[in-house]
């Protein structure tokens, strides 16, 4: 870096504080309060956004606050417009493979519900009309098949499944080839909860997604990560090892019918760009809802 | 994060040096990182506030150790603030009438079923006779869980297939341990939410049927801010006796914990460290405090060393070594006994400032390195681990067709061996030296 290219970098910090000042003054806009941002602060922190996206919420709220003229707007709702944009646009479907059944597989660590999301996104898509398969991949949980197997009976949908122990990279094999054969729309695959920090298990993972891949071009062409909206921080943690291992198409965050605000997951956005696709809002099949950015930003600030 | 969080203390303190005491403006900044840390590390904002204020108040006034580093000296006083808070003694279970009763509830998907399993594993070999009872109704499949876990553990487990009213359940439970001789009970319930009140009110009538000695919250370790509002909840609602905290194992740095006992006061009793079903030990609060400061956790790992190897054979190899006469036996016999103490991801993990080291490297390479040397060591023959010189070109060859790894690998990891040895042969004279001071690494872990 030149001499020249460090002052201006230098200079960079001081231009843009003095542009800022000199917008609040010709906009006549009220320095934001130190309590207001404290109160925000605990908000944000008390959501599980986190330190380091509680520091950048602070400081675009700031500005955008102090930049808005005397209207004297809610700090909590120019935040809540700040998570809004964080969180990107559009609402994002579920992907469609252009020919063949669109392969899902649904991935996290242990205890976050990907059994029960998996048989909510059969009932979708079954609502929806079109035919769909569950795949068993659990061979390692005590009775996870069995628990699938329950839900597959409830919905009426077929479950392809193998025996306890067994390699789950065949039991994915067959439900590929199964879907097939039966020309389903949709293969939701339900695998075994395991944590990112074990190497072996991520890449058990990854030889189950390689083996359906072999069976069928492309597959699985979504990989969507249960994440428990009660996690903390290690949810970031989670989310960016599970994509290094097996590339990540989405989220799903679940359990959000509690008093968690799932908070992290606009770290995890804002880290990775990982859209959530849906949220998960209690036990039934029919509690699974596309997610909203706008109104998570405002459940975000719901003040109890 | 510790080796940060250290450094930054440092530079804080770096003018301490000299002064008497230490006074507030000197903890200023430090405690503003520490405060970082205890956030980052998902301790409830509002704990880790009252904890920086205790922090204050002692750490004001204190003399400032002139043979330490003021740096130091703070972090010991946050450390022991933080294990003093964690627990009191690690307190085991209360379990008195016959038959006694165990409650665990929790949030879905902390681990409450897998818990049971442990927790009955665990008291069946301290003596007890429990005896596993379902009572999640609402789970589909949970009772066949259930039932698998105590197969596996040896373990009777009362079920009652399509049976929805828990307290029914208990009393066929109650009686069923009466007929059986069984004289502990552990109910797994059914996952829920703390402010769902009907199900809430369905174990408070559950608790009054079996009126348990240890009512025990189940909590991931991974749990964020919302830890004190699920154990505040929960404690007000059944009054528990303790908690397990679950998950261990990964990379949560588990501040919920300390949030958990700052709201409930109770303590933490089981932490859940693994799929198996013995990952299952008693509450370490100093090993939680290390791991809530990022300080890594030396203490498990010396005893998972001291589980995996064999101190007679240790010795041996130690003997081995000082003499010289290590060969290649020898070393494909310590990679094994490496193995045992899990992938080295995890051995580093538990370094302090390991995680922070893992997150630029990967050690999969290494591990393959291993992989690789153990294929051509086990392509030997014998005589030719005992004896490498006589490897000629020949063998070298039927050597790398027999482990797949080719003739160049081979040769590297045949000189590095020599290299070693002769490293050892050097190392011998100092090890005299230290085993008469009472060392050795033998030494070290027999203690």
């Amino acid at each position: 870096m030149g001499l020249f290219d460090k002052f201006k970098a230098g200079l960079q910090k001081t231009q843009s504080k003095l542009a800022h000042e000199i917008k609040r003054i010709v906009t006549r806009s009220p320095r934001l309060p130190a309590e207001a941002l404290e109160e925000l602060e605990a908000a944000l922190i008390s959501a599980d956004l986190g330190i380091d996206m509680t520091a950048q919420i602070l400081e675009a709220v700031r500005k955008s606050y102090e930049s808005q003229g005397t209207s004297g707007l809610d700090v909590f709702a120019v935040a809540e417009r700040e998570v809004e944009a964080s969180l990107g646009s559009a609402r994002v479907e579920l992907l469609r493979a252009p020919n063949g059944p669109t392969v899902v597989s649904v991935v996290g660590v242990n205890g976050t519900g990907k059994t029960t999301t998996a048989a909510k996104l059969a009932h979708l898509i079954q609502s929806r009309g079109q035919t769909v398969l569950l795949a068993a991949c659990d061979t390692f949980r005590a009775a996870a098949i069995e628990q699938l197997k329950h839900w597959g009976q409830r919905l009426k949908v077929d479950v392809v499944a193998g025996a306890y122990g067994a390699d789950a990279a065949s039991v994915g094999h067959d439900a590929v080839a199964a879907a097939q054969a039966r020309k389903s729309d949709y293969l939701f695959v339900d695998t075994a909860g395991r944590l990112h920090t074990k190497h072996n298990l991520m890449q058990e993972l990854q030889k189950l997604h390689r083996v359906m891949g072999k069976q069928l071009t492309g597959a699985p062409h979504e990989v969507l990560l249960v994440i428990d909206a009660t996690t903390g921080m290690n949810a970031l943690n989670q989310a960016r090892e599970f994509n290094k291992a097996v590339p990540l198409s989405g989220l799903i965050v679940t359990k959000l019918d509690g008093t968690s605000k799932g908070g992290m997951v606009v770290a995890v956005q804002r880290e990775l760009g990982l859209p959530v696709k849906f949220i998960g809002l209690g036990e039934q099949p029919d509690d699974l809802q596309p997610f909203d950015p706008k109104a998570f930003a405002q459940a975000l600030f719901a003040r109890q | 994060m510790f080796d940060s969080l250290s450094s930054k203390l440092q530079n804080a303190f770096k003018n301490l040096r000299g002064l008497g005491k230490i006074s507030e403006a000197n903890v200023g900044d430090s405690l503003r990182e520490v405060r970082q840390a205890l956030l980052e590390a998902d301790v409830n904002f509002k704990v880790a506030r009252d904890f920086i204020e205790r922090v204050r108040a002692k750490s004001i006034g204190q003399e400032v150790i002139q043979s330490i580093q003021p740096g130091q000296q703070i972090i010991k006083i946050i450390h022991d603030e933080l294990v003093d808070l964690l627990g009191s003694a690690n307190a085991g279970l209360e379990l008195s009438g016959n038959p006694s009763c165990v409650l665990l509830v929790g949030l879905h998907g902390s681990g409450k079923t897998t818990s049971s399993g442990k927790l009955g594993r665990l008291l069946l070999k301290h003596g007890r006779t429990p005896l596993l009872v379902a009572a999640d109704v609402y789970r589909p499949a949970a009772m066949d869980q259930l039932e698998t876990l105590g197969r596996q553990v040896g373990l009777p487990v009362y079920l009652h297939r399509g049976e929805t009213d828990v307290l029914k359940i208990a009393r066929e439970a109650l009686e069923f341990a009466r007929a059986n001789n069984r004289n502990t009970l552990i109910f797994d319930t059914a996952g829920r939410l703390q402010i769902d009140g009907p199900l809430v009110q369905e174990l408070v009538r559950l608790r009054d049927l079996i009126k348990p000695q240890e009512t025990l919250l189940v909590l991931d370790a991974a749990t964020g801010q919302e830890a004190v509002n699920v154990a505040t909840h929960f404690d007000q609602a059944l009054n528990i006796s303790g908690s397990i905290l679950t998950k261990l194992d990964g990379d949560a740095r588990g501040g919920a914990a300390l949030s958990l006992k700052a709201v409930t006061g109770k303590p933490i009793k089981f932490a859940g460290v693994g799929e198996k079903l013995e990952d299952f030990e008693p509450f370490h609060p100093e090993r939680m405090a290390s791991r809530i400061l990022g300080m890594g956790d030396v203490v498990s790992l010396v005893e998972r060393a001291a589980e995996a190897v064999n101190v007679d054979e240790a010795m041996r190899m130690e003997e081995k070594m000082r003499k010289g006469q290590f060969s290649l036996e020898d070393f494909l016999d310590q990679l094994r006994q490496m193995k045992k103490l899990g992938s080295l991801e995890s051995i580093v993990s538990m370094l302090p400032g390991g995680a922070e080291a893992l997150k630029n490297n990967d050690l999969s390479k290494q591990e393959k390195e291993f992989a690789h040397t153990e294929a051509l060591i086990c392509a030997m023959t014998p005589q030719e681990r005992r004896n490498p010189p006589i490897l000629n070109a020949k063998r070298r060859q039927r050597i790398a067709k027999g482990s797949g790894v080719s003739v160049a690998e081979l040769n590297t990891m045949l000189n590095k061996f020599a290299q070693m040895q002769q490293m050892m042969k050097k190392m011998g004279k100092f090890q005299k030296m230290m085993a008469r001071m009472g060392g050795g690494a033998a030494g070290l872990l027999k203690r």
